[in-house]
């Protein structure tokens, strides 16, 4: 049998499909921060405790009344969005005209009282949510064991990915939103809703953070600080793809992933910095990040 | 307020009770003023098994004590150290030298432990500590001030490393949180599993806090050990344990050890995933009859959440406190202590125990299953007891610590 750098191939295949597997909370979470960024111009750190929100209301969802995993999925961002939706209308509607640190500062205020409010309420240690009956066991890949739910994370992600990244950049829809971004006089002049549209938006990135937390809910530990945990990664995935650059969130989310997933095997101890490591390196040799674009 | 009035009959049946009652009025003219301070995690990952409910369990020692009753007046405050060393200390000192706070009770996370263990030291308070794990609180870095009351890695290691290896587990893979805590915990268990004869083949050091875990567990797993240690606490050791049984590890024969495993992590993990689970506390609500009718008091004021073994410690050692000041009729360090030292404890959670010199509080621990859901009769119903390691096994040797106290 060849090794490769003392790492046996089965090994390193195993850990480049984990790699693809976090890659893909990633994707999800920066893709959400990508589109809000790049449409309201608007740092959102309440993105973290909005994905926690997603995995609350599953559990809510199963626990108080009966309603399982598949449904939630649909539910639990469209909840979470409608709490955006407020969000918006009440608070970052004020802040457009404002520097970017305005938008910060509230977001992250936002984000400690909801993360304060779930603490208060359901504790910190956190609580259960099993993997669906559907998707329990898992498949010997041969050089790897890949539990069934985990291969359903990738490709639910890729899907929701894709299709988002296709409406902005390919239908009459997206066409709307990016002329608001452009110009939002011009656009309304045109006769479309753009303060409506651009609340929309904000509704529809919460909801994608909450759907990367209906995944997550299964896997990872549902308690209030499991955003905050996750969302300094997912802001320097941003960084690295480019603030506001759709196809560079998804692109970066799933790659540092897997660079991600290598460190964990090479050298585990730096495996939570590298992303920083390279966020830095990128900063310093394309400042607008791997896919964007210079202003 | 039963226990008030218990009191007050027995002083009343005293034989010599004219002389004692008019000591004790005498008493109630200048009551002792005692403030202690309840300091730990407010906010973060251990604020379910230490947080608002250690506070909740020394005011129940004030109150179980009748400490009005017996000349004191106490007073409990409390405060968030949120894990961080330097925040803790400035809390503590600013107790000590401003607030007038006569004793600091609880403080989890070792790092800020030993941070308070130095500065009660200089400033000669006491210092009750249910919450840390680090062994070396009673070891290398013991002071004359501080007494360890519920666990630390030694009793960890001794309780669930040796019951692995005696099971047949004698190939070890750590996961170590790379910090002090996991990196004590790993030391501690790796000699119990040489010394019972076991190997460690491997291990890796996982960046805390860690949320994804599965490509150490594919380690784990690659290294065909018999048994995964998880050196790790709170959200990281439920975040290993929920992600072995998905990658099925556990289902593949490898076990699991959780070295430090609260109850309040396996109510977290659910007993689906749970199950099977070999863990080691000296503290478990439903343990015998006076442990079930505290944690009744307690669940109540917790939003019906069962008491820790971190917050029947504080509810331990604070009575303990309190009984050697009234006893004393002093606040001074060295006089408490001594007393303390000195007397056997006695308390519903713990039952009798006694303090050593190197300020190892000594009692029974536990080694604990978690149930099958199909075992459990509803909710906190979560373990079954395998084996009881008395005091003596459980904790280190008073002279194999490395204490200077001792020594002297």
């Amino acid at each position: 049998m060849f090794e490769l750098i003392g790492i046996p191939p089965q090994a390193l295949f195993g850990q480049l499909l984990l790699g693809l597997i976090n890659g893909s909370f990633y994707a999800i979470l920066s893709l959400g921060l990508a589109v809000i960024f790049g449409l309201l111009n608007i740092i959102n750190f309440t993105h973290g405790a909005q994905y926690m929100m997603g995995a609350f209301i599953a559990w809510m969802l199963l626990n108080w009344v009966g309603i399982g995993y598949w449904p939630s999925l649909l539910l639990a961002p469209i909840v979470a969005g409608i709490s955006g939706v407020i969000i918006e209308r009440l608070f970052l509607q004020r802040l457009y005209h404002l520097d970017h640190l305005y938008g910060l500062l509230l977001t992250f205020g936002l984000a400690l009282i909801i993360q304060g409010l779930f603490r208060n309420y359901f504790g910190s240690s956190g609580l259960p949510y099993q993997i669906p009956a559907e998707l329990r066991g898992g498949q010997n890949l041969g050089f790897m064991f890949l539990p069934n739910y985990r291969g359903w994370v990738v490709v639910a992600s890729l899907v929701v990915c894709l299709a988002t990244w296709f409406v902005i950049e390919k239908t009459r829809l997206g066409a709307y939103l990016r002329a608001a971004t452009e110009n939002p006089t011009l656009t309304q002049a045109f006769g479309i809703n753009v303060p409506l549209l651009i609340t929309l938006t904000y509704g529809f990135g919460v909801g994608l953070a909450a759907f990367a937390g209906v995944l997550a809910a299964p896997v990872y530990s549902v308690n209030p600080n499991m955003g905050a945990d996750l969302i300094i990664v997912v802001f320097a995935v941003v960084v690295i793809g480019g603030m506001g650059s759709i196809l560079g969130a998804i692109v970066t989310g799933f790659g540092l992933g897997i660079i991600e997933g290598l460190t964990k095997v090479f050298y585990p101890e730096a495996s939570a910095t590298v992303i920083f490591i390279i966020m830095a390196i990128v900063l310093l040799v394309k400042p607008a990040g791997l896919f964007g674009r210079t202003a | 307020m039963t226990n008030f009035r218990m009191n007050r009959r027995s002083v009343l049946a005293g034989a010599a009770a004219t002389a004692f009652t008019a000591r004790s009025m005498a008493q109630a003219q200048q009551p002792i003023n005692i403030k202690i301070g309840v300091l730990n995690d407010r906010s973060g990952l251990y604020a379910d098994l230490t947080g608002e409910g250690s506070a909740i369990a020394a005011r129940m020692a004030v109150e179980d004590f009748g400490a009005a009753a017996k000349g004191l007046n106490v007073q409990i405050v409390s405060a968030d150290h949120q894990n961080k060393p330097d925040v803790g200390a400035n809390i503590a000192r600013q107790w000590y030298d401003t607030d007038a706070v006569d004793a600091i009770a609880d403080v989890p996370t070792s790092s800020v432990a030993l941070a308070i263990n130095q500065i009660t030291r200089e400033k000669n308070k006491i210092f009750l500590n249910s919450g840390a794990a680090t062994s070396d609180l009673t070891g290398s870095q013991c002071s004359p001030n501080t007494v360890h009351w519920t666990y630390d890695t030694y009793m960890l290691s001794q309780g669930t490393g040796g019951a692995m290896v005696k099971a047949g587990g004698d190939t070890w893979f750590f996961l170590t949180a790379d910090y002090a805590f996991g990196h004590a915990l790993e030391r501690d268990t790796t000699a119990v599993v040489q010394r019972a004869g076991g190997r460690v083949i491997g291990g890796v050091r996982t960046p805390f806090p860690g949320t994804d875990f599965s490509s150490f567990l594919l380690q784990a797993q690659a290294s065909r050990a018999k048994v995964i240690g998880l050196a790790n606490a709170g959200g990281d050791t439920v975040n290993s344990i929920k992600q072995a049984a998905e990658f099925g590890i556990t289902a593949g024969g490898q076990k699991l050890a959780g070295l430090l495993v609260f109850v309040n992590d396996v109510h977290a993990l659910g007993l689906q995933t749970a199950q099977g689970l070999v863990l080691t506390e000296t503290f478990y609500w439903d343990l015998n009859d006076s442990t079930r009718a505290w944690s009744r008091r307690f669940a109540p004021q917790r939003a019906g959440n069962m008491p820790s073994m971190v917050q029947a410690g504080v509810y331990g050692a604070t009575l303990h406190y309190l009984k050697a000041v009234a006893a004393t009729k002093t606040k001074d360090a060295a006089q408490v202590m001594a007393w303390m030292k000195a007397n056997e404890t006695d308390d519903p959670l713990f039952g009798k125990g006694t303090i050593r010199a190197d300020g190892r509080k000594l009692h029974p621990a536990y080694l604990f299953e978690v149930k099958k859901p199909s075992e459990s009769k509803g909710p906190w119903d979560y373990y079954k007891q395998l084996a009881t390691i008395p005091a003596a096994e459980a904790f280190r040797p008073l002279n194999a610590g490395a204490c200077p106290l001792v020594r002297a």
